[in-house]
């Protein structure tokens, strides 16, 4: 394809979502993408800093987007958390011109309208690029049941995500059949799990994911597939019935590329069974 | 009063609370319901009354995770997450002792990792949240099941502008 990004990696890239990271960049080795990270980039403040100081959280977004601005470059950010927060900003600016220039004049960039932030799924979800996708599938995923979960950051709030379909996203749904997969239809493809969470209520996480892995078992899924990847560790830590995937280690999988009994290691729920 | 409350929450969170007209439709769909002392709908009526010390004493300010999907469905398109934003930010700012601690211990544990290095290294800031909260022993299993897996890195990766990082915490207040 001869693309390329800039790349935002975000915290989890180094810990909880190595091996999403890394089935993303086998992915788009083989697609030809090539992603450039941001010569500096600090955390997009999580759920924490709009929590404590919506100031705090557009600073701390905005220092990031700035980054992309200078860089000139559309932004990929794949953990769905920082997405959702870079998208905020970036929206601020875009709509905002008082803030926008107080913002340009803190962080020294000039705001380029042209720039976007892109989710993973925004990137490889692309409509052209299906062809090129199916060409590389390998091993088609033939008769596995996949329940596609999509969560909150990159679906909600519409004005920001661009999503046009905010009950019943499909692009992972038609991802995963391209790859050939089974895909069920289901109810919880946009329900919070809790994530946020996770390390203060765990027994209220708990809940929050025992149902929508009961709605997933009910549909008969061998497993969940999802983009965001505080979903990711939340789901596969707090139960024992699902294989948890990232939507990137399915495209590995049908593509045959990357190390992938490593990556299956990184779960709590054993997927290796699944292939 | 009332009109203080919000004309700042309105300022804040940039909604139009006042086209809020009791659907309800909010608290329906609103994962988090049966923690809330106040569901999403009367917070908004109660905004709009300014019932400022109820607000901020509330439970519901800090039960939100801000998922978004009130504010999807809204018929009015009133964003809910972001008027809780501005309601926990006063419940800090006032010194008001917030209806959850345990929640607001660990997300001054996160920014103040964020304000150390730029990012957040999970095994100080874990410690650090535990420390402030007093609760050692919940998720151990977990922290160590993941520590075992290569997910908690032990040492802590910075950002290369960490003067400016330090700046927007400052104009913030934090």
């Amino acid at each position: 394809m001869g693309e390329t990004y800039s790349y935002y990696p975000g915290c989890t890239s180094h810990s909880t979502a190595i091996e999403y990271i890394e089935a993303s960049k086998a992915v788009m080795d083989s697609l030809g993408i090539e992603l450039k990270e941001l010569d500096d980039w600090c955390c997009c403040g999580a759920a924490s800093a709009h929590n404590l100081s919506s100031s705090l959280a557009l600073g701390l977004s905005s220092f990031n987007v700035g980054e992309a601005h200078k860089a000139g470059a559309d932004l990929v950010i794949p953990c769905a958390g920082c997405y959702g927060n870079l998208a905020q900003a970036n929206y601020v600016m875009r709509n905002d011109e008082e803030e926008r220039q107080r913002l340009e004049k803190q962080l020294d960039f000039t705001y380029n309208a042209n720039v976007k932030m892109l989710s993973l799924v925004d990137l490889l979800a692309r409509e052209e690029l299906r062809p090129a996708i199916k060409e590389l599938v390998k091993k088609p995923l033939k008769g596995l049941k996949v329940v596609c979960y999509y969560g909150c950051a990159i679906v909600r709030p519409a004005a920001i995500t661009g999503v046009d379909d905010t009950e019943n996203p499909l692009r992972i749904d038609t991802m995963m059949a391209d790859l050939g997969a089974e895909v069920i239809d289901w109810s919880c493809k946009v329900d919070c799990c809790g994530g946020d969470l996770g390390l203060t209520d765990a027994e209220k996480t708990s809940e929050l994911v025992n149902k929508i892995i009961d709605y997933a078992v009910a549909a008969e899924a061998d497993c969940l597939v999802t983009s965001c990847a505080l979903c990711e560790a939340n789901i596969d830590i707090r139960q024992q019935r699902l294989p948890i995937l990232y939507f990137t280690e399915m495209m590995a999988e049908a593509f045959q590329v990357g190390d992938r009994s490593r990556w299956w290691k990184k779960h709590f729920n054993d997927p290796s069974k699944l292939f | 009063m009332a009109e203080n409350l919000l004309q700042k929450v309105v300022a804040e969170s940039k909604q139009p609370i006042n086209h809020c007209y009791q659907c309800r439709k909010c608290s329906v769909g609103c994962p988090m319901i049966d923690e809330f002392d106040f569901p999403p709908n009367m917070v908004m009526r109660m905004v709009q009354l300014g019932m400022k010390d109820e607000l901020l004493k509330s439970k519901a300010i800090w039960m939100c995770i801000s998922c978004e999907t009130c504010g999807t469905r809204c018929p009015n398109e009133i964003r809910i997450a972001p008027i809780m934003d501005s309601l926990r930010a006063q419940c800090i700012d006032e010194g008001v002792v917030p209806a959850d601690p345990v929640t607001v211990a660990l997300h001054t544990a996160f920014i103040e990792s964020i304000k150390t290095f730029g990012r957040v290294h999970e095994a100080t800031m874990l410690m650090s949240y535990k420390w402030k909260s007093k609760n050692f022993t919940s998720d151990l299993d977990v922290g160590l099941k993941l520590f075992l897996r290569g997910k908690i890195p032990l040492l802590p990766k910075k950002s290369k502008n960490m003067a400016k990082i330090k700046e927007i915490f400052k104009e913030s207040g934090k």
